[in-house]
């Protein structure tokens, strides 16, 4: 196995050019565990770590600005620095594994591992994030909605790496809920995020853990698009929360397997978004 | 002699741990981290297959890699092919059939731990996989069952009969209750060092429980005598159980005489959860007839526990889980059946608690089904059966020493319970109470700390669905080796000089698994020898035996070797100083030189049970904790928080305050893992989770603060008048916990461990 270490990102990705077979690892929490169990063995490293830009966050520029966040910010980081814009992925990387994890852990790693589980996928699909991705052919922005292509498969090419992660300050409340057997250090059984958009009047959602890819519930954001009176005052009104559950969790697919039975996760979709849902409603009078 | 004043960390003192802070810094050298240059590393290729036959088996393949030494089948095992802690029935390495998933089948060494894997995985082995036996209620008790062994599939039948069968009830509950399997899960996994010696023999430095019965089953597999082979104790990560029976001792020895180098051998933590035994699952079938006002009239059980594919120690399992199966309680009639049969799902045999905690999960939901159906609180139940000093139990034996049950339930039950929820109840958010609300923000302005409810860090509610419930929990351990075994230990200790100060050195073969018994023998050789300075030597088979870290058994056996060692020396000291009047001890030992005695320890000896009506005394010790558990329970998606986990348990004689917390705490939170998370769940007679991503157990958010009260009330016949203690909390606290989650549901939840589903999905179906 050979172990590279670029200096620079330009270097990262001429190496990677180079060696399209090549693992990146950035906190190296699920590239370490899959070469401790010997599942399928790299036959190179490239350690993105020493390439300090990474570790670095800012605003992009435009009309419309979004935070960039880069491949090397953990968890920790994230929570601690950009959780007053990005609600939803700060609570959503609070739940990720251990204090330990979360200071080694990064949210790009997340993706690159793509798992259905990951989450930090739930709040990206929710908030509509940008995936910046780049090889010395280039960068492009891949919609998150696009990146996830199945089970623990993503849109990246050979030669690419995520540069970062393009997300929106929030635009209203979010929330962010994870079913795990477990308090803590757990696998999701199933999560569920909501970001809502007072201005545009719609609300972002995603699943995690209920389908081979984290997905949208798409029929459930255009049912609040419509039917979610935007002007009220008071609580939601229960029965549409209760309609907006059920919707998310038809648009899951999920399998029985060791961690939860399908009918299960189904089930605690429906809870979990019919909660988040009052929750990130109320969460808007304060 | 003139007679020093207590030393300050003798019996009863909170005497630190010598591997305490060695521990939590990470310093601690564990038998994993064994190391000699020029060593070998062991690697075992374990069956894909719960059971099959083996046509055929190549290693010349794996012979082939560079970098190999050797690579072994049964065929070159030198002696003996099977081994058992019970009955030798458990293959080296397998011989023309495996019979569970992870069956050990050919073993190599080679001069990288990477190269012995890759060469154990190039071994080729044509199996012809046949149907398993899974299904244990159907090995036990369906006679068309095929056999797992030819001798049958019943391991041990034990029926216990007292007084006369269904009679006279006026109030009657059945249950059909189920034990998933749980695992011992210590951190440390399977590891040794083998060294081949000059004499032809080997020293073996292992973590392991009981160093000499390790000998007396290695010996015979290599053919060598008994003093050919001898074992140190490395460093244990934790046992529970899981390490009374072999693992990688007779491979790496075998490994280490037919290279001619040490070898090493270290299980991953997959290959762990294939290594060793597991807690027996369970299916008990109870009876319960009582007078309406709730006194227990008769108990009928059938409890089946699955052995899997080896006997480990599931006869001895068996035993307690009949003896000890309606619990601390009088009743007259008493009609039990419990069965361990062969599967082939993994071996099970010895974890914390041994065959008393699936008995005490039914008996103790049996009685909260009483309690239920005769009005009466889960505590009067309780206290209106409660056993007590001269009670007789199902066979027969009478309780010889304090057992204040119903004083210990009134005292659990006077214990303040936890403050209200931490949560706003539903629908009004603005409830929580401010103070709550402060403490708990962590996140938004309006949030409670999810830490503090179901779901915890998940945020899956606020307090949605949050029902609480609290429940009860009794149990009864037997303490020691039971039903007529020979269960004694040697200590040997030396009182010296040693730079001019007094000094002992305490050695015995009892092995530190993690339970604090190293302090605990020093403690005792400071208070009975009035020395200040104590070693306790490494444990190794050059003393006599010390018998099993299991069974709570220690601080009783061992630690009345040391005390009767200690006396020994004393006696002699004391002689001397009564010849030679005025002498300090430090000058009475420069004068007469080291004083030494070896002593063995037997506590009063038992009988096994009787085949046909399971009477006699079985036991020697009996003890008792009771539990209550505080649940919030998520109600939509059966998301469980312990809010509080209250015990009261008797030890007799606190030996050392600390120490002895941690194993009530440590042992109750076994019994929440069991309760909510612990379970290897099979398929087929295959694991489907050997790891600690999805085998769960309880982290710091899902074990609750603990309120003890810990009772001395002296057994005249144990040293100290203590009374074994690592077990009992782990009996009790599983039902308590269930019982927690049912009064929060309504719902029967007959199973552990209960999963979100049994609750979420139960009106739903
Ligand atoms: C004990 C434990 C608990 C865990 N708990 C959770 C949990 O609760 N929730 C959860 O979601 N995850 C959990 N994980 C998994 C893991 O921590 C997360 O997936 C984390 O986000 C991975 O980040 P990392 O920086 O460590 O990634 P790495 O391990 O370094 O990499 C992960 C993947 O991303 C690829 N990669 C890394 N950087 C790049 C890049 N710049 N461009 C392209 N590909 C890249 C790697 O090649 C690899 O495929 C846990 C892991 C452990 C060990």
């Amino acid at each position: 196995m050979d172990f590279l270490r670029p200096a620079t990102w330009e270097d990262a990705l001429a190496m990677k050019a180079a060696r399209p077979d090549a693992t990146p690892i950035q906190g190296g929490t699920d590239v370490m565990v899959e070469i401790n169990l010997d599942k399928g063995r790299p036959t190179a490293l490239l350690d993105l770590n020493p390439v300090a830009e990474l570790s670095r966050w800012s605003w992009t520029a435009g009309p419309a600005p979004m935070l960039r966040v880069g491949a090397g910010v953990t968890y920790t980081r994230l929570i601690a620095e950009l959780g007053g814009w990005l609600p939803g992925l700060a609570q959503a990387s609070r739940t990720v594994g251990s204090p330990q994890i979360r200071n080694r852990g990064t949210l790009v790693g997340n993706l690159g591992a793509a798992s259905p589980a990951g989450d930090g996928h739930p709040p990206l699909l929710a908030s509509g994030a940008l995936v910046e991705a780049e090889s010395v052919r280039g960068t492009r922005l891949i919609p998150i909605g696009e990146f996830y292509m199945g089970v623990k498969r993503n849109a990246l090419e050979g030669d690419e790496l995520i540069r970062a992660v393009h997300v929106p300050p929030a635009a209203g409340p979010q929330c962010f809920a994870k079913v795990g057997t477990r308090n803590a250090m757990v696998i999701a059984v199933c999560s569920f995020a909501v970001a809502l958009d007072l201005r545009a009047r719609r609300a972002g959602t995603g699943i995690g853990s209920a389908a081979p890819t984290p997905r949208r519930a798409h029929a459930a954001e255009e049912f609040l698009a419509g039917e979610l009176d935007w002007d009220g005052a008071g609580p939601v009104d229960p029965a549409l929360a209760r309609r907006f559950g059920e919707l998310v969790a038809e648009a899951a697919a999920p399998i029985d397997d060791v961690r939860g039975r399908a009918d299960y996760r189904r089930h605690a979709l429906a809870v979990m978004a019919r909660r988040a849902l009052g929750w990130a409603w109320a969460e808007r009078e304060v | 002699m003139k007679t020093e004043t207590r030393t300050s960390l003798g019996v009863g003192a909170s005497a630190p741990r010598p591997d305490g802070a060695l521990k939590v810094a990470g310093a601690f050298a564990y038998a994993s981290d064994l190391w000699l240059d020029g060593m070998l590393w062991g690697a075992t290729l374990r069956s894909p297959h719960p059971s099959a036959w083996i046509r055929s088996i190549d290693v010349g393949p794996a012979l082939a890699l560079p970098g190999v030494f050797a690579v072994l089948t049964h065929e070159d095992v030198p002696g003996a092919k099977f081994y058992g802690l019970e009955h030798a029935d458990q293959p080296v390495l397998a011989v023309d059939q495996v019979r569970y998933q992870g069956e050990p089948v050919a073993i190599v060494a080679a001069d990288h731990p990477e190269t012995a894997r890759r060469a154990a995985a190039a071994v080729v082995v044509e199996y012809e996989v046949r149907a398993a036996v899974t299904d244990a209620r159907r090995a036990a008790l369906d006679p068309a069952c095929p056999l797992v062994h030819p001798g049958g599939n019943v391991v041990r039948h034990q029926p216990v009969r007292a007084g006369s069968a269904g009679s006279g009830a006026e109030v009657v509950v059945t249950g059909e209750y189920e034990v998933g399997m749980q695992d011992q899960a210590f951190l440390g996994p399977e590891a040794g060092l083998a060294v081949p010696a000059d004499d032809g023999g080997v020293d073996l430095y292992v973590a392991t429980q009981w160093l000499h019965v390790d000998r007396d089953q290695i010996a015979p597999c290599l053919a060598l005598p008994e003093d050919k082979v001898r074992l140190t104790l490395a460093g244990v990560g934790g046992a529970f159980g899981a390490r009374e029976d072999l693992s990688m001792q007779i491979h790496a020895s075998m490994l280490a005489l037919r290279t001619g180098r040490p070898v090493k051998i270290v299980y991953g933590r997959e290959e762990s959860f294939f290594g060793h035994v597991h807690r027996h699952p369970a299916w008990m079938r109870y009876e319960h007839g009582a007078t309406a006002d709730g006194r227990l009239v008769y108990v009928k059980a059938e409890i089946v526990l699955d052995g899997g594919a080896y006997c480990s120690s599931s006869p001895a399992v068996v035993g307690n889980a009949a003896s000890l199966g309606v619990g601390p309680y009088e009743v007259e009639n008493v009609w039990i059946d419990a069965y361990a049969a062969y599967t082939n799902n993994p071996p099970c045999g010895a974890m914390r608690g041994f065959g008393a905690v699936q008995a005490c999960y039914a008996y103790e939901s049996q009685m909260d089904r009483l309690a239920a159906a005769c009005g009466l609180s889960p505590v009067e139940i309780r206290v209106r059966n409660a056993v007590s000093q001269g009670s007789r139990l199902a066979t027969g034996q009478v309780i010889d020493s304090p057992a204040p049950l119903a004083a210990m339930l009134g005292e659990l039950a006077a214990m303040p319970l936890p403050g209200p929820p931490a949560y706003a109840p539903s629908g009004s958010r603005r409830q929580g109470g401010s103070g709550a609300r402060a403490r708990g923000m962590i996140g938004t302005r309006e949030e409670p700390d999810p830490r503090r409810l179901p779901g915890g860090v998940g945020r899956t509610t606020r307090g949605e669905g949050v029902r609480r419930g609290v429940g009860y929990g009794v149990g009864i351990k037997n303490i020691c080796f039971s039903e007529g075994f020979d269960d004694y230990s040697t200590a040997r200790v030396r009182v010296e000089l040693l730079g001019g100060e007094p000094h002992a050195l305490v050695h015995t073969a009892a092995a530190e698994v993690g339970q604090g018994l190293v302090a605990v023998q020093a403690q005792i050789a400071r208070t009975e020898l009035g020395v200040d300075r104590v070693t306790v030597a490494p444990a190794d088979t050059s003393v006599g035996s010390a018998g099993s870290s299991s069974a709570s058994r220690q601080s009783y056996v061992t630690g009345g070797a040391v005390k009767a060692a200690c006396e020994a020396v004393r006696r002699r000291l004391e002689a001397l100083a009564a010849a030679d009047p005025g002498l300090s001890l430090g000058e009475l030992l420069d004068r007469y030189g080291p004083v030494e005695e070896t002593r063995e320890y037997r506590h009063r000896p038992t009988v096994p049970l009787d085949p046909v009506t399971g009477q006699g005394d079985s036991h020697t010790q009996l003890a008792l904790c009771v539990h209550r558990a505080v649940v919030d329970v998520d109600v939509e998606l059966g998301l469980v928080k312990v809010v509080e986990l209250a015990a009261v348990q008797d030890v007799g004689r606190i030996l050392n305050p600390l120490a002895l917390e941690g194993q009530i705490h440590g042992g109750s939170a076994q019994g929440l893992g069991l309760a909510l998370l612990e379970e290897i769940q099979m398929r087929d007679g295959r694991v489907l989770n050997p790891s600690f991503t999805d085998y769960l157990i309880p982290t710091i958010l899902d074990m609750p603060p603990m309120r003890l009260s810990i009772l001395e009330n002296p057994d005249p016949n144990a040293p100290y008048g203590l009374r074994g203690a690592g077990e009992p909390p782990t009996l009790s606290s599983t039902p308590a916990v269930a019982a927690a989650v049912r009064a929060a549901t309504g719902l029967a939840l007959p199973r552990v461990p209960i999963r979100p589903e049994d609750i979420a999905l139960a009106h739903t179906g």
